[in-house]
């Protein structure tokens, strides 16, 4: 396993657009080459080296799925990091910036602080596991589209802001806290599990896929119609425990809608 | 040599330039000062800049006579797609600027893809009246290609008023002070009677049902405005988008349409230079169907769904008057937009889209939806069947235009794709196979051997696009006094194996050159140069008293419009290199009269 550190220098100001930050674009290269690599802060085109610290430990790998990547500091105003890889790993130990492990297919990232908005946008395979918050389009689609993430999980242990899991299509968001407005909307599958409570527009126009929330629902939309009563619905791999109310809707979206929304009772 | 001429010769390459009847002959091609020559003095030949074109194909520049490429509904499309442009961003050079967009490009990213395909020529279809401004400024704005734009009048108030009085002549007198006030190139008519009732939320469904309030019918105005269009002596004829569109079904009354406007003799009176050609090219046509895929759908449902094209094919074979564009389905993402506001009305109830609609006041309406057009889909892969039928089903070349109605069935881009499946069987088999069985079990293409040749493929993208739209005196061919726009493509036609899609789709792409006035613009899909195109629009005049006439009642409805009558007409500064064309002059007129007795 090679293993490479890249320690941030300095507060950064303008925020860096680091999609170069990736395993499968650092497998391979030298310390020289890594620390080489563009990264844009505003109009500068900058080289990694001279906003962070390279450290290459154990010498390079040719393979992505053998590389570490491990970050320190205060990541938040460093965004796409992870974005498209592949294989790999990539371990932050402070916050990390926007788009984290957008559009990633395999490999995980592990944040130890928060995360940015559009974390595992249209995500379709691999895992991210956040130990602080996220912050808002989480999982979701790009702006104008409905096609969000397709597969691989996204594991939050703090809570989510809005637009969690929008245009969800497949895999899976386990969210350990709170959510806020419009979680799943526009979802058609995959599942969303929050732990705690949702605010509301929760699976506003979702037409399949399933949505539980372990807390309460402040405003409940409008569009579903109840079902029937679950104990311990398992959702996935996950067992929920607890008596759950089920409905299906969106039926404002139209009448053949087939998503599934657990609510805890009591 | 003068500094100021300036000299181009492409040598040795295999010509195809069918309205002068050249079918891949070794031919050198001459330019001098942007226009095309028979040949060049020694002095001149000595400084021209040479192009080698040895075992190349060479071609007029492309002809895009039916494409959505400026004005608000393309702009509406650009605004409410942000998914569209975030994969397609396209980084600035030398000489370009940046751009993005993938099924509505920007408009800067549209000159350069279409001239890094090889075209030089691109139409705007639906230019609505009060949209002329916008749809101009982007026009403007849009490099290297020669442009022009069809005026919306087919749910025109004025228009249904005076054709449903019966009163020919000021319609046409209208239409005339119309085409000037807007500088607009063509007349389109779309879904005539249909687009009107859309702002009651109702269409028409039959072309003898009359709308409402106006109570003129579908029929009374295809008939109106394509006597209009002969009677002013446009260029173009009047260019449909027939009722009903994208309706099962609705073959029947798109070939009933087109038998409308039958017995029309074609007139052009404008005021042009003609190129030399060996054919004529002058167009023979008196309607000109707008994206023939839309409108050749058989069944009754969506369940029934099934191709009407060998029915609709089987009526163009018979007549002489109709010219079609195919708007096929290359498949893939597209952004469906058109003056249509109840055709995608009834797209959005059954997609669920988001959809943008606008009622254009007096004029007209529009509907925006994305969509994307799947293999998987039984109805797409009918649709792709029929938009390949259209064209191979129709036997006379010059009867077709090869388009995707740009973005409504796919994306100009995928040109060379629609080329690769109209020139090799196996290519369609290949593609069918992939697709939902609907393909061939609901169509006749299974069938169809047709292979279509390069001769065959420079009529549908260059010389009919030309001719049908009346532009073919200087632009779809290679004779003497045209444009010098000419596209070489690295295809020896000798060894060219069409089975080979993948390869031929690449060299249809990327040209080795887009010249255009002489001039490079494009090497191998990269733009190199970035000339400012030209703005065609017509000048038509009718008799001074019925426009007078007309006028008054103009002035008596504006009050119905949101804007002021002085902020209406379309001012010169929006026009980059404007070349009117004037029709119908009552001077020219009388001095051709005199000419004749004289």
């Amino acid at each position: 396993m090679a293993e490479v550190l890249l320690k941030l220098k300095e507060k950064i100001g303008i925020t860096v657009e680091a999609e170069v930050i990736r395993p499968d674009g650092f497998a391979g290269k030298s310390a020289a080459e890594i620390q080489a690599l563009p990264v844009w802060q505003g109009p500068r085109k900058l080289a990694l080296s001279e906003l962070f610290d390279v450290e290459l430990r154990d010498g390079a790998s040719a393979q992505p799925g053998e590389t570490a990547i491990f970050m320190e500091g205060d990541l938040s105003r460093v965004k796409r990091i992870g974005q498209g890889m592949k294989e790999g790993k990539i371990e932050i130990s402070g916050s990390a910036g926007m788009h984290l492990g957008e559009e990633m297919s395999g490999g995980s990232i592990l944040v130890k602080g928060d995360a940015g908005s559009w974390a595992g946008m249209e995500m379709k395979g691999g895992s991210i596991r956040i130990q602080g918050n996220a912050a808002d389009h989480v999982g979701s689609a790009y702006r104008g589209s409905w096609r969000g993430m397709t597969g691989g999980e996204i594991r939050i242990e703090g809570n989510a802001r809005s637009a969690l899991g929008a245009g969800l299509v497949g895999g899976r968001i386990i969210v350990e806290g709170d959510v806020e407005n419009f979680c799943g909307i526009r979802q058609s599958g995959g599942a969303i599990i929050i732990k705690g409570s949702a605010v509301r527009g929760l699976g506003a126009e979702m037409n399949g896929g399933i949505i539980a929330v372990c807390g309460s629902i402040r405003q409940f939309s409008p569009g579903f119609v109840y079902s029937t009563r679950e104990t311990d619905p398992v959702i996935g791999e996950v067992r929920l425990e607890g008596s759950y109310s089920r409905f299906t809707g969106d039926y404002s979206l139209g009448k053949n809608v087939k998503g599934t929304l657990y609510s805890r009772e009591g | 040599m003068a500094a100021s001429i300036n000299t181009t010769i492409i040598k040795n390459g295999r010509v195809f330039d069918p309205l002068n009847g050249i079918k891949g002959d070794a031919k050198d091609i001459f330019i001098r000062n942007g226009k095309v020559v028979t040949g060049l003095s020694g002095a001149e030949a000595r400084d021209a800049l040479v192009i080698d074109a040895l075992g190349k194909t060479v071609m007029p520049g492309g002809v895009d006579s039916h494409s959505h490429v400026a004005g608000a509904k393309v702009n509406a499309g650009r605004l409410m797609r942000p998914e569209d442009h975030y994969k397609s961003a396209r980084p600035k050079t030398a000489v370009c600027h940046s751009g993005s967009g993938y099924t509505v490009p920007s408009v800067y990213k549209q000159g350069y893809d279409y001239a890094a395909m090889g075209y030089t020529t691109v139409f705007e279809a639906a230019m609505p009246p009060l949209e002329a401004r916008h749809t101009h400024e982007e026009m403007r704005s849009t490099p290297i290609l020669d442009m022009g734009a069809y005026l919306v009048l087919g749910n025109n108030w004025f228009v249904m008023r005076y054709l449903k009085d019966g009163d020919i002549e000021k319609a046409a007198a209208y239409v005339a002070w119309m085409m000037r006030t807007h500088k607009a190139y063509g007349i389109k008519c779309v879904n005539p009677a249909g687009v009107e009732n859309w702002g009651w939320a109702k269409n028409v469904h039959g072309l003898d049902e009359p709308n409402i309030h106006f109570e003129v019918t579908p029929r009374e105005l295809i008939r109106g405005l394509a006597e209009v269009n002969e009677m002013l002596g446009l260029p173009m004829s009047l260019h449909l988008h027939a009722n009903n569109l994208g309706h099962p079904g609705n073959w029947e009354v798109c070939r009933d349409s087109l038998m409308i406007p039958a017995g029309i003799d074609p007139r052009n009176k404008s005021e042009i230079a003609w190129g030399e050609t060996r054919e004529s090219a002058k167009r023979k046509q008196s309607v000109y169907l707008a994206h023939a895929q839309f409108s050749a759908y058989g069944g009754s449902s969506w369940r029934d769904f099934a191709s009407g094209a060998p029915e609709l094919a089987k009526y163009i074979n018979q007549v002489d008057d109709v010219v079609i564009d195919s708007g096929s389905i290359p498949f893939g993402p597209a952004t469906t937009m058109t003056g249509d506001g109840p055709a995608q009305h009834d797209l959005y109830m059954l997609t669920g889209q988001k959809w943008s609609n606008t009622d254009v006041e007096l004029e007209c309406g529009s509907g925006v939806l994305p969509l994307v057009y799947m293999k998987s889909s039984p109805v797409h892969s009918v649709q792709w069947a029929i938009g390949l039928e259209v064209l191979l089903l129709i036997d006379d070349p010059w009867k077709t235009i090869m388009t995707t109605d740009h973005p409504n069935g796919g994306i100009f881009t995928q040109y060379p794709l629609l080329i690769s499946w109209l020139m090799s069987k196996k290519a369609r088999d290949d593609t069918a196979k992939e697709c939902h069985k609907w393909a061939y079990d609901r169509s006749s293409l299974g069938g169809v051997d047709r292979e279509m040749s390069l001769y065959e493929i420079a009529i549908l993208t260059r010389a009919n696009p030309a001719r049908t739209i009346g532009m073919a005196w200087r632009k779809g061919h290679l004779g003497a006094g045209a444009d010098g726009d000419v596209t070489v493509y690295d295809i020896d036609p000798d060894g060219l194996d069409v089975s080979d899609s993948a390869a031929l789709r690449g060299k249809l792409a990327r040209p080795d050159y887009t010249i255009k006035d002489g001039g490079i613009v494009a090497r191998k899909g990269e733009v190199v140069a970035v000339p400012e195109g030209r703005r065609y629009y017509c000048r038509p005049y009718f008799d001074e008293s019925i426009e007078k006439e007309m006028m008054a009642d103009v002035m008596d409805w504006f009050k119905y419009y949101t804007v002021g009558f002085a902020n209406y007409p379309v001012p010169d500064k929006f026009l980059k290199n404007p070349v009117a064309i004037e029709v119908n002059r009552p001077m020219a007129v009388d001095a051709a009269a005199t000419a004749r007795r004289g």
